[in-house]
């Protein structure tokens, strides 16, 4: 029992959130006798806040490196914009306009990252900048109207589900045989990364909790697949978040990449003197998430079949909330990718739980804001507390 | 004794590890300027935090008598009411406010909150005029030189009504004619009886306007020297200051000097933001595999300035020079040519410059060349990490829990461990060490020596940058001594001595010709 204990003091930041999200899943789950679960309802879940966790994952890298960005929401509504103009009014194949809106944001990105990386101007300034810009030029583009509808292959990008391979009616077997997949490779990567471990003789969680962890995964993982194969199987949305998160998650962690940004953001001057060129590292950060503000963009667009100058109006503060909530720091240097991810679920489930409730926008806003500051007043208590 | 006004008794103050002042005492007189000497290091400065209370009562040993009376400074505040007014190096002014601004800060001239600017501008006048300072009270301390600033500095300490005024380093950064302003100022002052504490390097100074000069070395008092009694010279002062048994505190070793493995040929460099300032002035150095050069100078002499701007200009503006290894010509203008180019450069503030300190030792360490540890140069492969950095654990012998601890958890000395083992992970040819014991205690300071021996008779060529002569003395094979950006002086460490070295770096002249 001493070892559960300090492992869950030690570990507190990555198992504190994720302890605080399912209590508030079962908490909705009885406020909403049942609705929050059911499979219509977890499937929309996802859906509706697919832009979030994608925006989340470029955002946490900006984060860690010491910034913000503060445009996201105006950037996918103007790509967004440039999109459904591409497709409605100039009759450009989707295929090649989501081609083009990916082009567009990453020069969006590089435009930011131009005055942030190499004239030093701060991001909180420049986004600021960026967020006025593309507001305005949305309002331009669709000259204050609404564009839409779009073929159906581009709206598939948010409301398609994955094809059934095996024509059961009323469920669909792909996504549990996927969901199967899905854990296996899991288990064995988190047993091959164990094994590693005990050979370089490094602690190690005691075998009955290893055993524990890995079943609560395998449930957490079928349990949802189960839950969506019994409505229309896995949205290709939740196909492209998943790889984006297992990329972004590899990246960050496992590559050459992922710690120089985390050494930038720890310590800018002592990264340069190292050899790693931070202004053009910061640049990429920026390029990349004005590519992932542009899918987001292309995914909301979608969803909503029409493009309004409204699109995305106020998703950076969700974004910005998901990484701080998730346990990045503002200081930099610190945070992860399944941290901002959690924390962009957490976000996710309180707005749906709370729209199920009736609660009015403005409570929902007030208590967001409640939970954003008392996750990190947490972070920084045991911050102190441990030092 | 009863002019004495300052007293401070048996002072002792440590630091984790080191021992920083050990029963120093130390008294000052009615009306005299009192000078305090000795090395960087020797414990000057962190007598005066004592005395200011920057260090409160309790974090130290001994007593203090002021004016008769015992002080319990608990900060700065207290010990600026009684009187004792401190102007440290660093200028404690703010930029983008006026004179009249600055001098009244904390100390501001109101009723009830609402200042009264006529009264705080014309006192300002009467300050400024005691000071000797023309300039208008509502001029921004940014639009003024170096020199006027520290007079305002010094009339600040006089609207606090000063008793006894210690000064660190006033003339450390001011031109001959401004110094000369200050001293003079120093002897008017004393005229009026108020006493001055003058912490100074440059002795003639010193010679000139002290009454007495206590020497301190390594946290004791040596001596209190009377100037209207002895006949006092420089080279006096510097044996004080000096004198020390220096052996068993460094490791033997039998250089075996190669050929010249690198060289700089008229390197020049400017400050970054004050163009016409240059930072290194046609300096050229040779060095030789295998062996140590050290270059000595006091703090602001341009040895980390030269250091950052021949390691891929990481410093300065307007550089010009040429980088030769092997007797070829090489291109270091950006780091990541100069780490290619086998050059390796540990910093002098290790936790500002050379660590990240929230990561883990391992992840430090190999920052400088990842790719050696990465599949197809972007993948970490973590086991080969974990193999190379323990490799660097126990041949540095980093003390530590595990390699995966942060460098925040370190002591100094494992720490600049890490930040050597950083350096050779990039497999350098020449390394340049900017102060690396700094601030760590004797016996780390023993290990990093062991190293650096190591590393010279494996062939490696390496500077140190050191601000105490007798590391340079008793590590480095030859010795260059720099002065305003200039290399004023070349000694091989068998014909130097502390008092050789000393004269170079105290030296007004210009150039001195080997």
């Amino acid at each position: 029992m001493k070892t559960l204990t300090t492992l869950f003091r030690n570990n507190i930041r990555e198992y504190g959130m994720l302890i605080a999200l399912i209590v508030i899943m079962l908490f909705f789950q009885y406020a909403t006798d049942g609705i929050l679960m059911k499979p219509v309802n977890i499937t929309n879940l996802v859906l509706q806040n697919s832009y979030i966790i994608i925006m989340a994952l470029g955002m946490l890298l900006i984060i860690v490196s010491g910034w913000i960005d503060l445009s996201v929401g105006s950037v996918a509504a103007f790509v967004g914009a440039i999109a459904a103009v591409m497709m409605v009014k100039w009759d450009m194949h989707w295929s090649i306009t989501i081609f083009v809106s990916l082009i567009i944001g990453a020069a969006i990105g590089a435009f930011q990252g131009y005055w942030v990386a190499y004239v030093k101007i701060p991001a909180f300034i420049v986004t600021l900048a960026g967020m006025l810009i593309f507001r305005g030029l949305t309002l331009v583009i669709l000259q204050g109207e609404a564009v839409g509808p779009f073929p159906t292959e581009f709206q598939r990008l948010s409301s398609g589900f994955i094809s059934d391979f095996f024509k059961v009616e009323g469920f669909h077997v792909t996504t549990i045989v996927i969901g199967v997949l899905i854990s296996v490779v899991l288990f064995i990567l988190d047993l091959r990364g164990r094994q590693n471990q005990q050979k370089y003789g490094f602690e190690v969680l005691p075998f009955y909790l290893f055993v524990a962890k890995n079943v609560f995964i395998t449930f957490a993982v079928m349990g949802l697949c189960y839950l969506m194969a019994s409505y229309k199987g896995l949205p290709t949305v939740m196909v492209i978040l998943s790889i984006l998160i297992t990329l972004y998650a590899f990246v960050t962690s496992q590559t050459t990449i992922g710690r120089r940004i985390y050494a930038m953001g720890g310590n800018e001057k002592a990264a340069r003197l190292s050899g790693v060129n931070t202004p053009r590292l910061l640049f990429g950060t920026f390029v990349n998430m004005g590519v992932l503000a542009a899918l987001a963009g292309l995914i909301v667009t979608a969803r909503l079949n029409t493009a309004t100058p409204k699109a995305g109006d106020g998703f950076e503060l969700d974004v910005i909330a998901a990484c701080f909530i998730g346990g990045a720091s503002a200081s930099g240097g610190v945070g992860k990718v399944i941290g901002a991810v959690v924390g962009a679920f957490l976000i996710g489930v309180m707005n749906n739980g709370m729209s199920i409730l009736g609660i009015g926008i403005d409570w929902q806003q007030t208590i967001k804001g409640l939970v954003l500051l008392l996750a990190v007043f947490f972070d920084v208590y045991n911050k102190t507390k441990s030092s | 004794m009863s002019d004495v006004i300052l007293e401070m008794r048996n002072i002792t103050k440590t630091f984790p590890g080191v021992k920083a002042l050990d029963n120093v005492s130390f008294s000052v007189r009615q009306g005299e300027i009192h000078a305090l000497v000795g090395e960087n290091g020797a414990g000057k400065s962190t007598l005066m935090k004592v005395l200011s209370g920057v260090y409160p009562y309790g974090t130290y040993d001994g007593e203090i008598y002021f004016l008769g009376k015992e002080c319990r400074f608990r900060d700065i505040t207290e010990s600026e009411q009684v009187g004792l007014v401190i102007i440290h190096q660093e200028l404690a002014l703010i930029p983008f406010l006026s004179i009249t601004e600055n001098l009244f800060l904390g100390n501001e001239q109101d009723k009830h909150g609402i200042i009264d600017w006529n009264k705080s501008i014309s006192m300002t006048k009467e300050l400024l005029e005691k000071v000797g300072l023309k300039e208008s009270p509502n001029t921004l301390i940014t639009d003024m030189g170096i020199g006027k600033q520290q007079l305002v500095e010094i009339a600040k300490a006089l609207a606090k009504e000063v008793k006894l005024l210690i000064l660190d380093e006033p003339t450390a950064s001011l031109n001959d004619s401004d110094s000369e302003n200050l001293l003079q100022l120093l002897l008017q002052f004393k005229a009026q009886g108020i006493s001055s504490i003058l912490i100074s390097h440059k002795l003639s100074e010193v010679s000139r306007v002290a009454d007495s000069i206590t020497i301190l070395r390594d946290g004791a008092t040596v001596e209190t020297l009377d100037c209207h009694k002895d006949n006092i010279t420089e080279d006096r002062i510097i044996r004080g200051m000096v004198g020390r048994d220096l052996t068993h505190r460094f490791p033997p070793r039998e250089s075996k000097i190669g050929d010249v493995i690198f060289e700089i040929r008229d390197w020049n460099a400017s400050h970054p933001l004050h163009k016409d300032r240059k930072i290194s002035n046609n300096v050229n150095l040779t060095v030789r595999s295998g062996e140590v050069v050290g270059i000595a100078g006091l703090i602001g002499a341009g040895r980390t300035e030269l250091a950052m701007s021949i390691f891929g200009r990481s410093y300065g503006t307007n550089i010009s020079g040429q980088a030769y290894k092997h007797g070829q010509e090489i291109d270091i203008s950006t780091i990541d040519k100069a780490i290619a180019n086998g050059i390796a450069y540990a910093t002098e503030d290790r936790k500002a410059y050379g660590l990240v300190l929230i990561e883990e030792i391992k992840n430090n360490i190999t920052l400088t060349n990842l790719k050696a540890i990465a599949d197809l140069g972007v993948v970490v492969n973590e086991p080969k990490e974990i193999t190379v950095t323990s490799q660097y654990r126990d041949s540095l012998n980093i003390k530590c829990s595990s390699i995966l601890q942060l460098a925040l958890n370190l002591s100094g000395g494992n720490q600049q461990k890490v930040v050597l083992s950083k350096w050779l992970f990039s497999n350098p040819d020449i390394l340049i060490l900017d102060e690396p014991t700094r601030g760590i205690d004797v016996g780390a300071k023993y290990e990093i020596y062991t190293i650096i021996n190591r590393l010279a008779s494996e062939g490696k060529g390496i500077i140190l940058i050191s601000s105490e002569l007798p590391e340079i003395l008793g590590v480095c094979d030859r010795i260059y001594v720099m002065r305003e950006g200039r290399i004023v002086g070349e000694v091989p460490a068998k014909e130097a001595s502390q008092e050789i070295v000393m004269k170079f770096i105290m030296s007004q002249k210009e150039v001195i010709e080997q």
